[in-house]
């Protein structure tokens, strides 16, 4: 049986389908969460070297990941709107742009918390911070941008081109403690070796990581929600009811 | 479990300010974006016809 997803391509479709889909990723997001807080915070050892001070990776590195992803989810969102030319596409960029944002600016936050009592200070202007940081000015610029224009198909494609020239960041973020001498430690999860600590410690990290992927999909069904709704205003099916 | 006592646990290891602050930014932060969505939701509901001009 063949489900047409192209069905769902639609603001029409998809508004009430993101509605049901919206409180169970969220539901889901905090169940883990309280499985990886439990795990991370009660039962995962204090490192030998960094004492507990190490505890923050679990935001961090969860918060740090989600940033680049939903950057290049917002980008392919972006692209398949100029390709497809589709609304709902356009949206759900929108849609995504806030809660990168957020998880950008707590993974730099966190960061500078933690770098504090490891380096002994809150900032340094090495290359996987300094390409973090820009891109906080990228998902401000596309938000900034998206804002300034009136005509909203153009504010669509003017912050997508953005979004989607600024995608080359993803990699330099990612890259950058290999291709520079950064103080910035390398990745501690890698597909192609074993984990560099307690396996207690990488089952929090992923879990935590899992709930923000889980928080960041129900936020955004939200969001799409109540763009689709200011978009669709006075549509026949989008009555009172319907409101998100 | 790691800890011998909830003191020792709130202490984190003479870590708490780092450790604890880390952990309220990120749950102030998610708190606020679901409030905003909330807010955004009920503006829309309360007059669909004022809100920002799409």
């Amino acid at each position: 049986m063949a489900i047409n997803i192209w069905k769902y391509a639609s603001p029409q479709t998809f508004y009430p389908l993101a509605g049901k889909l919206a409180p169970w990723f969220l539901a889901l997001a905090a169940v883990l969460a309280l499985v990886g807080l439990y795990i991370g915070l009660l039962v995962a050892p204090t490192d030998f070297q960094q004492g507990n001070a190490y505890r923050i990776i679990f935001i961090h590195v969860a918060a740090a990941w989600m940033s680049m992803f939903i950057y290049l989810v917002m980008a392919f969102w972006c692209a398949v709107g100029f390709v497809m030319n589709t609304r709902l596409s356009f949206m759900m960029a929108l849609a995504l742009a806030p809660t990168g944002a957020l998880f950008t600016f707590i993974a730099l936050w966190t960061g500078a918390l933690w770098g504090k009592p490891t380096w002994g200070t809150w900032w340094v202007w090495d290359a996987r911070i300094t390409s973090e940081l820009i891109l906080l000015f990228l998902y401000i610029g596309f938000l900034s941008l998206h804002a300034a224009i009136e005509d909203l198909r153009r504010a669509d494609r003017a912050a997508a081109l953005l979004a989607l020239v600024g995608a080359i960041n993803v990699p330099i973020i990612y890259y950058s403690v290999k291709w520079w001498n950064t103080l910035h430690q390398g990745a501690s999860v890698s597909l192609t070796r074993a984990p560099s600590m307690a396996s207690t410690m990488l089952v929090a990290m992923l879990i935590m990581s899992l709930a923000a992927w889980m928080y960041a999909i129900g936020a955004s069904l939200l969001r799409v929600r109540i763009i689709i709704a200011e978009r669709e205003r006075g549509a026949d099916w989008l009555e009172a009811g319907a409101l998100p | 479990m790691s800890w011998n006592s909830a003191g020792e646990f709130f202490a984190m290891g003479g870590y708490a300010f780092y450790v604890w602050g880390s952990y309220a930014v990120a749950a102030v932060c998610i708190a606020g974006e679901l409030w905003w969505l909330r807010h955004r939701a009920e503006t829309l509901r309360s007059r669909p016809g004022l809100s920002r001009q799409p």
